[in-house]
């Protein structure tokens, strides 16, 4: 078990070379992508642009300035912003990350919650009528795009009802959990909703195909031929069992989440996280503040992946030798 | 004769389907007593396995639907509370499945499972019930069981997995035994060690029905046997009669089939003419008219169970005349080599040509 959680871990870190070298390629070593004109504006004459390549240090040989990035990054921790210069990029991050995570981790553990329910509900209940309204209404979850959603209940929350239902839901924003526990709930609790109901409508669906496969399944017989309450065998024996699929997408999706993939909640619910961080810095090709969030989205989607493969192994007693 | 301990009158399972009610089991009736091996024997889709289900109430689908009645111990598990049939599986009827390749839950380990059967029927610590899974696995011949105890299924052999199930199924010591094909899955000197295993226990003095379709198996372990066709009883009797005076052309064509070890060779391994009837296309009459070389009018009409002349126990649903069986089969023998002897001679012109 030790032996496979470090291999994971060394093969993690491997992963996360590879995708720095690659972003560094993709934003200076693209053939036609000049930062350095980015930088300069339009219509610079050359001497502009030596003197910003110079100091951006952009005239020296590729490996080098490679080196210097992730000197910067990682080990001085100085990285400063191209655009805003004397920003630096770390505590950039270092800002966004906790905002990204309130979101996603309240997010995943409602989504968790109903998806399971209603996936479990769903298999039990099948051939009556609750099983395709559950069904529907998860549909109808994966349906609504974040965007939309996320508007129509700011408009809801905000405008129109926020004089009579809805008085007591602040402004949109953020408020850190360490001022004000409570003021952080009630900011994060739309964003969490909306963010939730497209996961938990697919984990749902998901959930309850593998739940009947599993009840028909041989050994459910033979817990039922022990003697042993359906209670039991649904949790137990069949819902265990349908976990573990379940868990290896829950770590892609989570990592991606808290990597920057819930942008859009982020932008809807003025969230200043990650994602809104990765925009912002794309939008104006600020080329460190993008290295360091794929980087950061990197490590998240990495330590995620290992971590499900860890749990996956914990889960699942077969996939230890393999 | 002893109080049954298992009586089951008239089962009948039927399913409904797309194409309308399909009847699996057709009013079955038979009865295991106490110690006895009772083997149930018969082609797929004869109607064993469901029946034997439908007993345990294991049938879940919400098509399917059973009448009769089956007396445990005098009780009708039919009727009875959800709690107390739970109560009855496990701890006094047992079964081992087919498969046992998928019959254990692949995330739990062995002895956990066997501790967990113990746990559902006994008020025993969880020390206990583990260190009586350790001693049952044991007792089923698993070596080292005390280290095998925390392996997972998957790291068992196929025999060693059956082992575990029938250990399972013996946890809580029940007095009677459903086995649905506990040899199938596995090679044969593993059968061979499997059904030494349930010779051990019958001897131990718990009954057991054995569902199977070799006839071998059955020869070497059975007190009586049921043999099914259609989901109909077309014969059942003790061993001795039905093996040594088999009354049923389909009992007939069962044991001609088996290869002999001893005796002349035979170029050909007789079969039974036809394919088995499908559960949704039973003839009204005899189920197995349509592939019988004897059959006549009468065969439209469906025969009941019915004794023969000499023995009383013996019983078979056909129309023949009860007297001259034994007859009957030769000539039906003499009958069926003309057109085997032309087919090989086919072969014979192909192989030429």
């Amino acid at each position: 078990m030790l032996v496979f959680a470090l291999k994971r871990f060394g093969s993690a870190l491997l992963v996360m070379f590879a995708i720095s070298v690659l972003v560094f390629l993709i934003f200076f070593a693209t053939p036609g992508v000049d930062p350095a004109a980015r930088i300069a504006g339009r219509n610079a004459d050359p001497a502009t642009l030596a003197q910003v390549r110079h100091s951006f240090g952009l005239d020296r040989p590729m490996p080098v300035r490679y080196l210097l990035m992730m000197r910067h990054l990682l080990i001085d921790r100085d990285l400063e912003s191209f655009v805003n210069r004397g920003s630096r990029v770390i505590p950039q991050i270092l800002q966004a990350t906790p905002v990204t995570l309130s979101l996603v981790v309240g997010a995943a553990l409602i989504w968790m919650t109903a998806g399971i329910l209603m996936g479990t509900a769903a298999a039990t209940l099948r051939g009556r009528a609750a099983d395709p309204l559950i069904m529907l209404v998860g549909v109808v979850g994966v349906s609504l795009p974040a965007y939309w959603l996320g508007e129509v209940v700011n408009l809801l929350t905000q405008k129109q009802l926020h004089d009579s239902l809805f008085s007591w839901v602040p402004p949109p924003g953020y408020v850190g959990l360490g001022q004000d526990p409570g003021q952080w709930a009630l900011h994060m609790l739309f964003p969490w909703l909306t963010l939730a109901l497209l996961y938990a409508g697919i984990y749902a669906r998901l959930l309850r195909g593998e739940v009947v496969t599993a009840l028909n399944e041989d050994y459910v017989r033979t817990a039922r031929a022990k003697g042993l309450s359906e209670r039991r065998i649904l949790i137990r024996h069949a819902l265990r069992c349908s976990l573990i699929p379940i868990v290896s997408l829950f770590g892609l999706d989570f990592g991606a989440l808290v990597g920057g993939a819930a942008l859009l909640t982020e932008v809807v619910f003025g969230l200043p996280g990650i994602g809104k961080l990765t925009f912002d810095a794309l939008q104006n090709l600020d080329l460190p503040v993008i290295m360091g969030t794929v980087l950061y989205a990197a490590f998240f989607v990495v330590l995620a992946n290992a971590l499900v493969d860890i749990l996956y192994a914990r889960l699942d007693p077969r996939a230890r030798h393999a | 004769m002893p109080e049954p301990l298992l009586d089951v009158r008239d089962l009948s399972v039927r399913f409904r389907t797309r194409q309308g009610v399909v009847t699996a089991v057709d009013g079955i009736s038979f009865s295991v007593a106490p110690g006895e091996v009772l083997g149930v024997v018969g082609e797929s889709g004869s109607g064993k396995s469901v029946s034997m289900l439908a007993v345990l109430r294991l049938l879940t689908n919400p098509n399917v639907s059973v009448s009769g009645q089956v007396l445990f111990r005098g009780r009708d598990l039919l009727t009875l509370p959800d709690k107390e049939m739970r109560a009855v599986r496990g701890r006094e009827i047992a079964m081992v499945f087919q498969d046992p390749m998928t019959a254990l839950t692949p995330v739990y380990t062995v002895g956990w499972q066997i501790a967990e059967a113990i746990r559902a029927h006994e008020q025993v610590s969880r020390k206990e019930a583990r260190a009586r899974a350790v001693r049952l696995l044991s007792d089923v011949g698993i070596p080292d069981a005390a280290s095998r105890a925390h392996a997972y299924p998957h790291e068992f052999s196929g025999g060693m997995r059956q082992r575990a199930v029938i250990a399972m199924a013996l946890s809580c010591g029940p007095s009677l035994l459903i086995a649905d094909e506990p040899t199938t899955a596995l090679d044969v000197t593993v059968q061979a060690q499997i059904l030494d295993l349930m010779r051990e226990l019958n001897s131990r003095g718990s009954a057991m029905v054995l569902i199977t379709h070799d006839m071998g198996v059955v020869s070497q372990i059975a007190d009586r046997v049921l043999v099914m066709y259609g989901g109909r009883a077309a014969e059942q009797g003790p061993r001795q009669a039905v093996f040594h005076r088999p009354r049923h052309p389909y009992t007939w064509g069962l044991l001609d089939s088996v290869p002999r070890v001893g005796g002349a060779r035979v170029r050909r391994l007789p079969t039974i003419a036809g394919t088995p009837v499908s559960p949704g296309a039973i003839p009204e009459g005899c189920a197995f008219a349509p592939r019988c070389r004897l059959r006549h009018e009468r065969c439209a009409e469906r025969p009941a169970l019915t004794a023969g002349n000499a023995e009383p126990t013996h019983l078979d649903a056909c129309w023949l005349p009860g007297e001259d069986r034994a007859r009957l089969r030769v000539a039906a023998d003499g009958d069926r080599a003309r057109p085997d002897a032309a087919a090989d001679e086919d072969v014979n012109r192909e192989v030429a040509s």
